[in-house]
């Protein structure tokens, strides 16, 4: 159930991200999810791609800062109030979440959300006996 | 007929001898405001004895330079003799009063040959004095085959060692003082490079000095004893506050001592308490111009009429503005915590140069390079040499300030040679908003936090006439992890490091990894962007 995701550092600077797609695009790399934190002088481009190993090796010898991370995802009907649910049972669950984005896709009637939480397992083991259904990353925006 | 002559001899050595004596006084008490003349015309009488045979009380110079004495007898003779033709060219007119244009106008305006003699006199003294008094003086002069009696005249300066800023760290706190405790009333230091302190020290008597000096720069300035004196140089350990509040109390002038900050209570007090002469840094000066817009103060509010402005770097375009913006008229002043303090030189009205109290320090420029004097005119390091300072006076100190010397008489009349604004360093330090950094601070301060970090660049912008310090520092992967937190936690960390340890906010920015160039040689540390540059150019 855990994803990985590819978390680049990228200053914020005219041009940055179209270079990061570029390493992307000639490692023939397919982004599923992508979230942008920033700041005043950098970002983190979040990502989560069909091949990590080759996605994360390339943008190391293109000289990126690039780290991989566990994350979570599951997928909720794409109704008003669904969200609010998980978020219930996890904050019941004493839970904090670091950060959440959601990925819209090709999927209609239901929404995709990936979280980053500091103990995975325990998560997912909060949402699955909550009835929450957890999604691979393959399974993110795929039918 | 035998007796006669022996009469007219007689009658005639007299007369040259009291002429002698009231030569020698005035030449004294035009200089010295001598408190204690009687101990000098009692030596006068010795003129005749001492110069021949070398015996006799040695020549008192208390009021100079207390505790120093004159041994060699050819030195007094030449002394005495330099004196006394000086005195007998001078002019004996009592000091009338006069509308204040000069504080000291003996000395202000006096001739060069005349300034020179002075200078002579005081600096053989002083030599001899920090000789016999300062180890460390004693150990380089010995080193480089100087004796006090081969400093004679100016002439001779070029012969001693230099002082440096890390002679005074070498000696912390206390070792390059001439005087015991006992004599010293006052200490100021300035922050060092490695979180290490330079710590001067002022005996009753320096400070006074000080004081002249710094009354002689606020009447340069067309300062009077109606004048309210605006201080918002930092008091404490820093030498600008309390300095130029001494030269104001001084003056007869009404010190306001606000010290720096609380800029809408600065404001308020301009327009309260009627400031006629303020004297703090340009860029604190810009800062209240913008700020007097956005409170709703208006220049007329005010009753400004000058303004002394130093210790940083600053540019015409900043005078206009600071003139335009307040009223006033913008004058340059300079000093150095190691020679005095403010008002080593001041502006005179004439906007053309600085004014050293070269009865104080006598100023010399150097190449950096070869250490050589350079000819007057010519751009250089400045060093100074004290010759009135009795608690740390230092010799040929490198103030590692690039400035040019014009000899030329001024428009105001003074004859005081003038230092042109100093155009950069011999050294890499930097001069944010007033405070003195040297790089080596920040990196031991980055270091402390994060002994990985070191590929970072230190860049240098004045943004709307204000310093900017900003550290970019490279990520490496092993402190970036996915949360934008951890960076954010570490540039703090970094940010408070550095901010303690020089005493200015800077901004840190984090770069990508390898983005900053890599030299082949010394890295290339900071870029300074600004108007005026840091770093020593030679033509």
């Amino acid at each position: 159930m855990l994803i990985d995701q590819i978390s680049v550092f990228i200053e914020n600077k005219q041009g940055r991200l179209a270079e990061v797609m570029q390493v992307l695009n000639g490692a023939n790399v397919d982004i599923r999810a992508m979230t942008i934190a920033d700041t005043a002088d950098f970002g983190i481009m979040r990502i989560i791609v069909d091949d990590t190993e080759k996605a994360i090796s390339q943008l190391k010898k293109d000289g990126f800062t690039a780290a991989v991370t566990k994350v979570i995802a599951f997928t909720i009907p794409d109704v008003s109030g669904s969200l609010y649910e998980v978020m219930n049972i996890i904050n019941d669950n004493g839970i904090n979440i670091d950060y959440l984005y959601s990925v819209m896709g090709k999927t209609a009637g239901r929404a995709d959300i990936v979280i980053r939480v500091e103990d995975t397992d325990e998560a997912v083991k909060v949402l699955t006996e909550n009835g929450v259904k957890m999604i691979t990353g393959d399974e993110l925006c795929r039918k | 007929m035998g007796q006669a002559l022996a009469y007219l001899n007689f009658s005639r050595a007299v007369c040259i001898f009291v002429f002698k004596a009231v030569s020698l006084l005035t030449f004294y008490k035009k200089y010295d405001k001598l408190e204690k003349s009687h101990i000098c015309f009692a030596n006068t009488l010795l003129l005749p004895t001492a110069g021949a045979s070398g015996r006799g009380r040695p020549l008192s110079v208390s009021a100079d330079i207390n505790g120093g004495n004159i041994r060699g007898a050819t030195a007094r003779a030449a002394v005495l003799g330099a004196a006394w033709l000086f005195g007998l060219c001078s002019d004996v007119k009592v000091k009338e009063e006069e509308p204040m244009n000069y504080w000291n106008k003996d000395v202000e305006c006096a001739p060069r040959s005349e300034l020179e003699a002075l200078q002579s006199y005081r600096l053989a003294n002083t030599v001899r004095r920090v000789y016999e008094n300062v180890a460390p003086y004693r150990a380089k002069m010995d080193a480089a085959g100087v004796r006090p009696e081969d400093i004679r005249s100016v002439a001779d300066l070029p012969k001693l060692p230099f002082t440096v800023k890390q002679d005074l760290r070498d000696n912390y706190p206390y070792g390059m003082f001439a005087v015991p405790s006992t004599e010293v009333v006052r200490i100021h230091a300035s922050s060092g490079t490695t979180g290490k302190q330079t710590v001067v020290g002022y005996s009753a008597k320096d400070i006074d000095i000080w004081a002249e000096c710094a009354a002689r720069a606020l009447v340069n300035v067309g300062g009077t004893k109606d004048d309210y004196v605006h201080v918002s140089y930092g008091y404490g350990l820093f030498t600008g506050g309390l300095g130029m509040h001494y030269g104001a109390e001084k003056l007869g002038a009404t010190a306001i001592p606000a010290s720096a900050g609380n800029s809408v209570r600065q404001l308020e007090m301009f327009r309260d308490f009627g400031s006629s002469i303020i004297c703090m840094t340009p860029s604190y000066a810009i800062s209240l111009i913008e700020l007097m817009a956005e409170k709703g103060f208006k220049k007329s509010d005010f009753r400004l009429k000058a303004g002394l402005f130093g210790a940083e770097p600053w540019t015409e375009e900043m005078r206009r503005q600071i003139e335009e913006g307040l009223g006033l008229k913008a004058y340059d002043l300079y000093g150095l915590s190691e020679i005095m303090g403010p008002s080593v030189s001041a502006e005179c009205v004439a906007q053309a140069g600085m004014h050293i109290c070269e009865d104080h320090f006598i100023p010399e420029i150097i190449d950096p390079d070869t250490l050589e004097v350079l000819p007057a005119g010519q751009q250089g390091e400045l060093v100074f040499t004290c010759i009135t300072k009795e608690a740390m006076p230092l010799i040929r100190y490198r103030t590692r300030d690039i400035a040019t010397l014009v000899y030329d008489k001024c428009e105001c009349g003074r004859t005081l040679v003038r230092m042109l604004k100093p155009q950069g360093r011999t050294d890499d330090m930097l001069i944010i908003r007033g405070v003195n950094v040297f790089p080596s601070q920040i990196e031991s301060a980055l270091l402390s936090v994060d002994e990985k970090a070191t590929n970072y660049m230190l860049e240098v912008n004045r943004v709307n006439n204000l310093d900017t310090l900003e550290v970019q520092l490279e990520t490496r992967p092993d402190m970036f992890g996915d949360d934008v937190k951890t960076l954010e936690n570490y540039k703090k960390k970094v940010k408070a490091a550095i901010d303690s340890a020089i005493g200015v906010g800077v901004s840190i920015k984090l770069l990508e990894p390898k983005t900053l160039a890599r030299s082949m040689g010394k890295a290339v540390r900071v870029k300074d962007n600004r108007e005026i540059k840091n770093k020593f150019e030679k033509k």
